[in-house]
């Protein structure tokens, strides 16, 4: 019997993430680290295994190294799989051509004999961006049910921010009958989120075509999913009502940390049912000492706080020393905040050390916005950095 | 390293110093330190040494250790050539299964005949220690000796129901070996045995098989004490933080010991301890929590107040609740407005709203696995 897989996952993990500035300079967005000992990439991937597919390609392009030692043979995820499983597809070098991936759509192209091995179904679309809990299980069987040929996971957004997003425009029975990617003036607030399930034949009928295509942007949203629209092919909208997003700029990535803040988060990241895997710190429990001052706070393994640490997120071996403030801030892997500095309304990357007595960021009603110190690098003794400020390298103050 | 070298560890011996916690489960899988079990100090020093292959010695109340242990792939040991290997108690249709240590190596000769590391390390698993055993098999081989005995100074008496102290000379031989003294008094210092041992596994294999056709049982009275003047049996002086566990007394006050940053750094610094991994969720302090001097750990919901406390994975405590001096294991649930002092629970305990328990340092209150207050 022919060996195959129902539904094979591509997740889109290429992208620079460049609205995120310091925290990008080495990694790819999907590597970013988020509540406390999570990365971006663990949720589309706890998704899969979690909605029972077990065949993911995760598509790399941008500063891929991180990722891939993250990611490794996908053990943390149950994705270690004799048949199936995760797999890194890089760009390469083929004997007709050899190319980067171009757009999304041309990536999926360039790795179309690792979907055919598996023999699919069904192909569905992932990107590497989005923080969220999605059954996509749930979605497969929605798109059986209704034989599209396409089926994009909408969410509805706020009207005023429709133009950031692809919009869909349906009849009552979901159907799409119009799709605008960032439309000036749109006709609707559901907002694609990036998520597709295609048939597989259909999928690839249109990537060769796009491919052949010399005037395409080898885009999905501009320019496959227009096309399959004009020729006619049945298109759904499945729609998703919990918690997502887009964790692409610096603010919204602090806010969706703070999500997770409370004793009814607006996003859970502990139920048991569907649980999020991670590579985990290998560390000690978090010490939380005679000083210290914990309050609305979610605080991984490894930690030594002897400080004030409130309305924040501190991933594993993170040091908040004695007299040291932490407020409103993400602060990852390894930082030490030393005796007497504070830190406010802050994102600081893996490895920062903020010396005695100095200052990052300002209050978070003070209007600076939101201060990103890049990874590996010490504020001297005494220094401030203004609330707003991005920095990715050493700073002694002005 | 450059010698090679087979673990053993012994998961069963010493179960019956803590009855209360190994009821239900070895002494091997018994919960220390907020995430880990016994068995990841003896199992993580053994990796950290450079050991690849671990045989795990088994007897009965295994199935925690083995849910624990898995494939072993969190100590690095999921390992075509050796890795963790477990070895159940052998019995036949006239046998039991063994009753002493020296009956349980006679099970394992077959493991360890089939081995090919030139040493054997021996480790129970009743002390927690940061251990590098690549000197100690450094050190047999420099003294040529056929035993090597791992020995920690104490003040303290040993409340175990079976020690070992040793006498050593100026050059680290023992030349005295004494089964449970009771001549040790508080103060007075002695040379406790750690109940880690190193031979090089042609010795031990000789040693067992000789035992077996003499018709000995008893590793201690007839392989160690007949034979000290006989075998180079050597002491190793192991200097740094030992704690073993031998009452519950012991495992209270060592637990609280991990609240010392020192004891903490010399655990956990330098090196890591692997264990089973959960994918808890970090762990979430609500506004109310008020927590000082305490070690908590990933998955664990706080809303009242701890102090000085060990909280294992998954442990909720309510509104209004106040946690001191306690140990609180795995995914047990502490309701609101609950008073704590001096008390253990075993995993997945309930107490609910407005109960008060107390306990004292001597004698901690302890709430057995699963039950419902």
């Amino acid at each position: 019997m022919l060996r195959k897989k129902e539904c094979v996952a591509m997740l889109l993990a290429g992208g620079q993430g460049s609205r995120l500035y310091a925290l990008t300079n080495n990694i790819a967005k999907p590597a970013v680290a988020f509540g406390a000992k999570y990365r971006i990439i663990d949720f589309p991937l706890s998704n899969c295994i979690n909605s029972g597919i077990d065949t993911v390609g995760v598509l790399t392009q941008y500063e891929p190294l991180e990722l891939n030692e993250y990611i490794g043979n996908g053990q943390p995820w149950d994705l270690d799989r004799a048949f199936g499983g995760v797999h890194i597809l890089s760009p390469y070098q083929a004997k007709k051509k050899q190319s980067w991936f171009e757009g999304t759509a041309n990536a999926i192209y360039q790795n179309m004999h690792f979907m055919q091995k598996y023999n699919p179904d069904y192909i569905l679309i992932l990107s590497g961006d989005h923080i969220y809990k999605m059954n996509y299980a749930e979605m497969l069987r929605a798109h059986k049910e209704t034989g599209a040929d396409c089926t994009i996971a909408a969410i509805e957004v706020p009207l005023k921010e429709a133009s950031r997003f692809g919009i869909l425009n349906t009849n009552p029975d979901g159907s799409i009958y119009q799709f605008e990617e960032k439309p000036k003036q749109p006709k609707s607030n559901l907002a694609s989120m990036g998520i597709y399930i295609f048939t597989a034949e259909k999928l690839f009928k249109y990537l060769e075509q796009d491919d052949a295509n010399p005037d395409s942007s080898k885009d999905f949203g501009k320019d496959v999913l227009p096309a399959m629209l004009n020729a006619g092919e049945k298109m759904f909208s499945y729609r998703f009502r919990g918690y997502w997003k887009d964790v692409g700029t610096i603010s919204s990535l602090w806010e969706s940390n703070m999500d997770l803040l409370g004793s009814d988060p607006n996003f859970d990241v502990s139920d048991g049912d569907w649980k999020i895997h991670s590579r985990n710190p290998l560390a000690p429990p978090e010490y939380i000492g005679s000083a210290a001052d914990v309050e609305n706070s979610m605080i991984a393994l490894g930690c030594e706080i002897e400080g004030t640490v409130k309305n924040s997120v501190l991933a594993s071996n993170v040091v908040v020393e004695e007299g040291a403030v932490v407020r409103d801030a993400v602060v990852m892997s390894g930082c030490v905040i030393k005796t007497g500095a504070v830190v406010e309304y802050s994102i600081l990357d893996e490895n920062v050390v903020v010396e005695g007595g100095a200052s990052v960021g300002e209050s978070k009603d003070a209007g600076a916005g939101i201060a990103v110190l890049g990874r590996n690098i010490t504020i001297a003794a005494g220094a401030k950095v203004k609330g707003g400020a991005i920095l990715d390298k050493d700073y002694r103050g002005e | 390293m450059a010698h090679s070298t087979v673990g053993v560890i012994f998961s069963n011996i010493h179960d019956e110093n803590i009855p209360e916690l190994s009821r239900h489960r070895t002494m091997a899988s018994v919960p220390f330190g907020g995430r880990y079990r016994l068995i990841d100090f003896a199992l993580s020093n053994m990796v950290n040494s450079g050991i690849t292959t671990v045989g795990i010695v088994t007897k009965n109340n295994y199935q925690s250790l083995i849910d624990h242990l898995g494939s072993g792939k969190e100590w690095d040991l999921a390992r075509k050539d050796g890795g963790i290997i477990l070895l159940p108690p052998y019995s036949d249709d006239t046998d039991k299964p063994y009753t002493t240590r020296l009956e349980a190596l006679m099970g394992i000769t077959g493991f360890l005949t089939h081995r090919s590391e030139d040493y054997v390390v021996i480790s129970d698993c009743d002390g927690i220690a940061h251990m590098d055993l690549s000197d100690i098999v450094r050190y047999h081989e420099e003294n040529h000796a056929d035993i090597t005995m791992v020995y920690h100074e104490e003040t303290e008496p040993c409340e175990s129901s079976y020690f070992i102290t040793l006498q050593p000379d100026e050059t680290g031989r023992i030349t005295g070996l004494k089964i449970n003294p009771t001549n040790l008094k508080r103060g007075k210092k002695y040379n406790l045995y750690v109940n880690v041992m190193v031979m090089s596994r042609e010795f031990l294999i000789n040693t067992i098989q000789s035992a077996v056709t003499r018709g000995f049982s008893s590793f201690g009275r007839d392989i160690l004490t007949k034979n000290v003047d006989t075998l180079k049996i050597y002491g190793y002086a192991f200097r740094g933080y030992y704690a073993g566990v031998n009452s519950m007394e012991d495992y209270y006050a060592h637990s609280m010991e991990l609240l010392r940053r020192d004891v903490r750094d010399e655990l956990f610094g330098n090196r890591d301890i692997y264990t089973k991994v959960r994918d808890s969720a970090p762990s979430k302090y609500l506004d109310g929590a008020y927590v000082r001097n305490s070690l908590i750990s990933d998955g664990c919901v706080i809303e009242g107040t701890v102090e000085n406390c060990i909280l294992f994975r998954g442990v909720k405590v309510g509104k209004g609740s106040v946690v001191k001096n306690s140990i609180i294991m795995q995914d047990s649930v502490i309701g609101d407005s609950v008073n704590l002092d001096c008390v253990i629970t075993d995993k997945n305990v309930v107490v609910r709203d407005r109960r008060t328990l107390a306990g004292c340092a001597e004698l901690p209150y302890f709430i057995s696995k699963g039950r419902m207050l």
